[in-house]
């Protein structure tokens, strides 16, 4: 119990930062605060309905955060995810459309694994062999794989093999009914998605903390030295780590194109891929941190909107607090700098 | 005149250690003085507070007759101490000119290349250093990479040179010619302060001594008028035992063959040359050498954690030598790597996970994949109270341990599983006398048994002291294999150094 | 496909398109030589693009817009390396933390100070320079002449960079502390405060950058209208070996496949397919083809002064 206050201890503080902080822009520039705030709570869980899309927006951004957790805890940086999120979204759609006749217990499990794949490879492969065979920076390559899928999907669907030849917009044809997930709750957003985020929240947990191969990935992620003189193989463990962590990106793009968008459009970015960092950095790369984690970013993007139009302070006030919450959670030694301060004015009163 | 350098009653802590405990020191002028102690007994510490890289917690520093409040290097540098660390501060890809003159340029925006060129090939013909101020410094040997830091403190016209362990990486060679160096710079007014472990260099080379012992300042004797036992026992704080109580030598059957061993780095430079040798049961087999003659290349390849390029290794007959790291363990092989923090151990494991970081995967610990968590408590809870590993908690992390007790866990993973060979290299580095002990007599315990046991180490009395059989590597070949009952120091040292022609003591064998 | 590569304006735009991100690859260059791998440019470009636009619509001057945006870049990066040098927090991670907030705090402030119809009309912009001499060159004076002062700003500070780095004993101290800090700090080199100069010039080269989009190119902001710059101009400085002329090399590089892609809008070639290639080359670069590109030692990793 100790320690799961201890861990909790850095990402509450920031997170109240963050609030305090935001309280003063909002201030600044002539909102009420509190109002804002009650009236984004609301936006995000004031109903069954609001809920239900809190819930929606969290399911990519488990999947995604899933996927940097484990690049994380394996000691690899993979800001890639967006990317790896294009990938899977493009193969669930094609897969989603193109095939037929299929009953759902194929069609799905067939696009998802497919999509699984793809992200993989997306990140295994070129990012991650780079890395264990010539020591080519991650972070850099994750990141310019994005770039090249976000290209890649654009080409497909601006006039491309992928564009729906009925109209002039650039999207994809709408998945066949055979390849939807199902939604859980009406008018939401809500699909059985989410119970394919928590199951694979606690896969990657039972993965990461009782498996051979999750002893291997943290031992990798901690000391790469030490994982190679116990015997273990490091270079194809980073290619593994990488190609699982692209994996449950992948498997959030299909999960939200079959599940939530039924058709892929042309965007320059999902922003799951990037939040995704963030949930993980919050969560501490703990793959059940990761569902709170998510929880709380997808209540601030759904009551951020729900704060636009009923306390008309604009939605992006979500992303200026998101970032005030990554700087703090990784600017945590400002408490000790602040601790210090406070210890060293006691002194010199005591002395005057 | 009074003394260049007076130490008063300097205390440091750390969180966990009082590294320097009211340590008084006086340096004259124009004297070698050596600073002699255990690794951990404060010596750095100490050095790093002259030299302004730690403040200490109280006392006070009176150099050249005033009294120092030294804030940073800057400073120390300003009123002229110059320090060579024991691991360089150089940067690799600067020239020889950038890194002397890096911090203290000549004059001016520009860099001035000519000038600082010039200043330093002054300098180097001046106190006899040749140097190529062109050279990139990674393209210098060890002795001349010391000679550029030496250079520094000159050109930064220093009055007290600190050196820190100097001879560490040098081969006895280059040790003698640092010798000559010292005593030159002597000469011109210098004053030095040598830091060592080695008692017969701080004999050969200083006027006087400062032993130190867990942060203490023990005493200062002339060097004349002590000798190697008398230092010895102050180092220690009791008698020496030079030699350690050993049962009979009663070699079993071959258990590592090593054959015609040639290995190569990334840059295709020898390390390993033609190296071949034998290990026995029921045998300790020491490799003595100084630090960077290949000793850890030849583990590693080996252990197949680097490539042959060519010659074969056997165990228990078999050819082993395309095996993997693993399979090797596999074999019945232990191995204690030289860094414990660095190769040893994952320090954000907890010791219980340390404890099968390399069985994790037999069937002992996992089935089909899961890691079954109960026995490795087990396990743990069995080994922790057998090595004695203090605190005796196995859901620690091992970063929370001391030096000693992290050993104790390698150890306990190692010897533990009763291997048929181990292979330990630098074993005891950097531990107190009592763990030492303790781990000598682990070692013993594992060879009485009927292991084989090759042991790496920089220390010869380690080797001396435990050693059935010696190996001497001196550049990547193995010199001579000599008896660990008849062997002398003097035998071993040169061959070292890497000469032979000790004709008489070979044919005596 | 012969008229694309003799149309001038192709080469012209390929300059125009290049200097966004060789100021902040030459400051990327000082950053990470320093130690310090920031890729909170990005976000410094866009919350400088932003803030250009507010200070020359409320000055009416381009050039206090474009002072106000350096200044405003600084104390952004002034802030980061705070954290990332003096806390020694992850610099990616801040990283990222600065960009999703410069992307919300920009977006925010564009809706709470102007309303939903965006940046004033008549804000103004940074002049435009006709070089007399090469003016009247034909093809020559076309592709040189006639750009933003931005871009010839961009040229010289090229060369002033290429010379402090290499050829002065601040930039010899500089590049000292990202290849061994230690080794510098024992030389009495204070590192801490040569990190900070690092990252503040990258600050300021980047606030330059982002200046040039939202008053030298045009004369409003946009949400995101950066759009990756920040990280692309990264990747053109390891293209470019951490060296001054090589980041402007690879920024020119990026910069023709933009322009080319522009020209290829009404063309069978997917302009998409030539986007793609920079950060092609980029991983190319990286994983060695064409000799590998070797970052600074200490490059991204904090460092602690001994106490």
């Amino acid at each position: 119990m100790k320690n799961i206050l201890k861990e909790l201890y850095i990402p509450v503080v920031a997170v109240l930062i963050a609030i305090i902080v935001g309280s003063i822009i909002m201030l600044i520039t002539g909102f009420n605060p509190i109002t804002a705030y009650i009236s984004l709570f609301i936006g995000a869980f004031g109903s069954v309905n609001n809920i239900a899309n809190t819930l929606a927006n969290a399911v990519p951004l488990i999947l995604t955060g899933l996927g940097v957790a484990i690049s994380f805890k394996a000691g690899l940086f993979n800001i890639g995810a967006e990317g790896q999120y294009w990938i899977g979204a493009i193969v669930g759609v094609w897969i989603g459309y193109s095939f037929t006749g299929l009953p759902w217990y194929i069609h799905i499990p067939f696009a998802l694994i497919a999509a699984m794949v793809a992200g993989g490879l997306w990140a295994g492969l070129i990012p991650g062999l780079a890395k264990a065979y010539t020591g080519a920076n991650e972070v850099i390559t994750t990141m310019m794989m994005s770039y090249i899928a976000i290209y890649f999907s654009h080409f497909l669907l601006e006039f491309g093999p992928m564009m729906d030849k009925s109209g002039t917009i650039p999207q994809s044809p709408v998945i066949k009914e055979s390849a939807v997930i199902p939604f859980l709750i009406k008018n939401t957003q809500l699909s059985y998605g989410i119970f394919i985020a928590l199951a694979a929240a606690i896969f990657v947990y039972w993965l990461m903390f009782k498996t051979t191969w999750g002893f291997e990935m943290r031992a990798v992620g901690y000391n790469q030295r030490a994982a190679k003189y116990a015997g273990m193989n490091v270079p194809l463990n980073m290619v593994f780590s990488l190609g699982l962590s692209g994996a449950f990106a992948g498997l959030a793009g299909a999960v939200q194109m079959l599940g939530v968008q039924h058709r892929l459009y042309d965007s320059f970015t999902s922003g799951y891929g990037y939040t995704a960092i963030v949930v993980a950095l919050l969560a501490n790369n703990h793959p059940i941190g990761v569902i709170f984690a998510a929880i709380l970013f997808a209540a601030l993007g759904t009551g951020s909107q729900y704060m636009q139009l009923n306390a008309q302070v604009p939605g992006q006030m979500a992303d200026v607090i998101t970032g005030l919450i990554v700087f703090f959670v990784a600017a945590h030694r400002i408490a000790e700098v602040i601790k210090d301060l406070l210890a060293r004015r006691q002194k010199k009163e005591v002395k005057a | 005149m009074s003394a260049i350098l007076e130490v008063r009653n300097i205390t440091k802590r750390f969180p966990k250690v009082v590294a320097n405990d009211n340590v008084n020191l006086t340096v004259e002028r124009g004297e070698i003085h050596a600073i002699l102690g255990e690794n951990g007994a404060g010596k750095s510490t100490l050095m790093n507070i002259i030299y302004g890289l730690y403040k200490p917690d109280s006392g006070q520093l009176i150099f050249d007759g005033e009294e120092l409040n030294i804030s940073g290097p800057h400073e120390a540098i300003e009123k002229g101490i110059g320090m060579v660390h024991q691991h360089f501060m150089l940067i690799p890809v600067f020239t020889v000119a950038e890194n002397i003159v890096l911090g203290a340029e000549p004059k001016g925006i520009t860099y001035d290349r000519k000038k600082a060129n010039d200043l330093i090939r002054e300098i180097s013909q001046r106190y006899h250093l040749e140097i190529d101020p062109d050279a990139k410094v990674k393209d210098l040997s060890v002795g001349l990479q010391q000679r550029v830091e030496i250079l520094k403190a000159f050109y930064r016209k220093a009055k007290l040179l600190i050196l820190d362990e100097p001879t560490a990486m040098l081969t006895p060679q280059e040790t003698q010619k640092l010798f000559e160096i010292m005593r030159e710079l002597v000469k011109q007014g210098m004053s030095i302060i040598f830091i060592s472990h080695k008692l017969e260099e701080v004999l050969q080379i200083s006027d006087r001594v400062t032993v130190m012992r867990r942060g203490k300042a023990v005493g200062t004797l002339k060097t004349k008028e002590t000798n190697e036992q008398e230092l010895a026992n102050l180092m220690v704080g009791r008698e020496v035992v030079l030699r350690i109580e050993k049962s009979e030598y009663k070699p079993g059957d071959v258990v590592l063959s090593v054959e015609n061993l040639t290995v190569v780095d990334q840059q295709n430079v020898t390390r390993v040359k033609d190296v071949s040798f034998e290990i026995r049961e029921g045998e300790i087999f020491g490799l003595a050498g100084i630090d960077g003659n290949g000793q850890l290349e030849l583990v590693e390849a080996i252990m197949g954690l680097r490539p042959k390029k060519s010659g074969s290794v056997f165990f228990y007959g078999k050819d082993v030598t395309n095996f993997s790291t693993r399979q090797l363990y596999r074999e019945g092989i232990s191995y204690i790597p030289q860094d414990r923090q660095a190769d040893g151990l994952v320090l954000d494991f907890t010791i219980a996970e340390n404890l099968i970081l390399r069985e994790y995967k037999e069937p002992t610990y996992s089935r089909s994949g899961v890691i079954q968590y109960k026995k490795v408590y087990e396990n743990a809870e069995k080994k922790v109270k057998e090595f004695d590993v203090r605190p005796p908690e196995y859901m620690l992390k091992a970063r929370n341990l001391s030096g000693g007790n992290q050993q104790k866990v390698i150890l306990a993973r190692e010897v533990g599983y009763n291997p048929k060979l181990l292979i330990a290299v630098q074993p005891t580095r950097g531990m107190d006398v009592g763990a030492i002990e303790y781990i000598h007599r682990r070692i013993l315990e594992l060879r009485d048994k009927g292991a084989a046991i090759f042991l790496v180490s920089l220390e010869l009395e380690e080797i001396m002291s435990l050693s059935d059989r010696i190996g001497v590597i001196y550049n990547g070949q193995l010199m001579d294999i000599l008896d660990g009952k008849t062997a002398i120091r003097e035998q071993i040292g040169m061959l070292m150094a890497g000469s032979r022609f000790d004709k008489t003591t070979l044919e005596a064998r | 496909m012969k008229e694309i590569f003799l149309n001038p304006q192709l080469w012209a735009a390929t300059l125009a398109m290049a200097t966004p991100l060789a100021l902040p690859a030459l400051g990327g260059t000082f950053s990470e030589r320093s130690g310090v791998v920031n890729i909170a440019m990005e976000g410094i470009m866009l919350i400088a693009a932003f803030f250009a636009v507010v200070f020359a619509h409320a000055t009416g001057s381009a050039w206090l817009g474009f002072l106000g945006a350096i200044i405003v870049g600084l104390i952004v990066a002034l802030i980061f390396a705070w954290a990332a040098v003096s806390l020694t927090a992850n610099q990616i991670i801040l990283g990222m933390a600065i960009n999703i907030f410069a992307s919300g705090i920009t977006a925010y402030l564009l809706n709470t100070m102007y309303g939903f119809t965006g940046t004033p009309t008549d804000t103004p912009m940074l002049p435009t320079i006709e070089i007399p001499g090469i003016k009247s060159i034909p093809f020559l004076g076309q592709v040189l002449s006639g750009h933003s002062v931005v871009v010839y700003l961009m040229i010289i500070i090229l060369f002033i960079s290429d010379y402090f780095l290499f050829h002065t004993n601040l930039g010899l101290r500089l590049r000292a502390v990202g290849e061994n800090p230690e080794a510098a700090e024992t030389a009495g080199i204070n590192v801490i405060k040569l990190r900070y100069l690092g990252v503040a010039l990258s600050g300021i080269l980047s606030a330059m950058g982002g200046a040039y989009l939202s008053i030298g190119v045009l004369n409003s902001f946009n949400p995101d209208m950066t759009s990756g710059r920040g990280y692309i101009a990264l990747a053109a400085m390891i293209f470019g070996k951490w060296t001054p002329f090589g980041s402007f090399g690879a920024a020119l590089l990026f910069g023709f496949a933009t322009a080319l892609s522009m020209q290829l809008q009404n063309t069978a070639f997917s302009k998409n397919i030539i986007m793609m290639l920079p950060y092609i080359v980029t991983i190319l670069a990286l994983v060695g083809v064409g000799g590998k590109s070797v970052a600074p030692a200490a490059d991204g990793v904090p460092y602690t002064p001994k106490k």
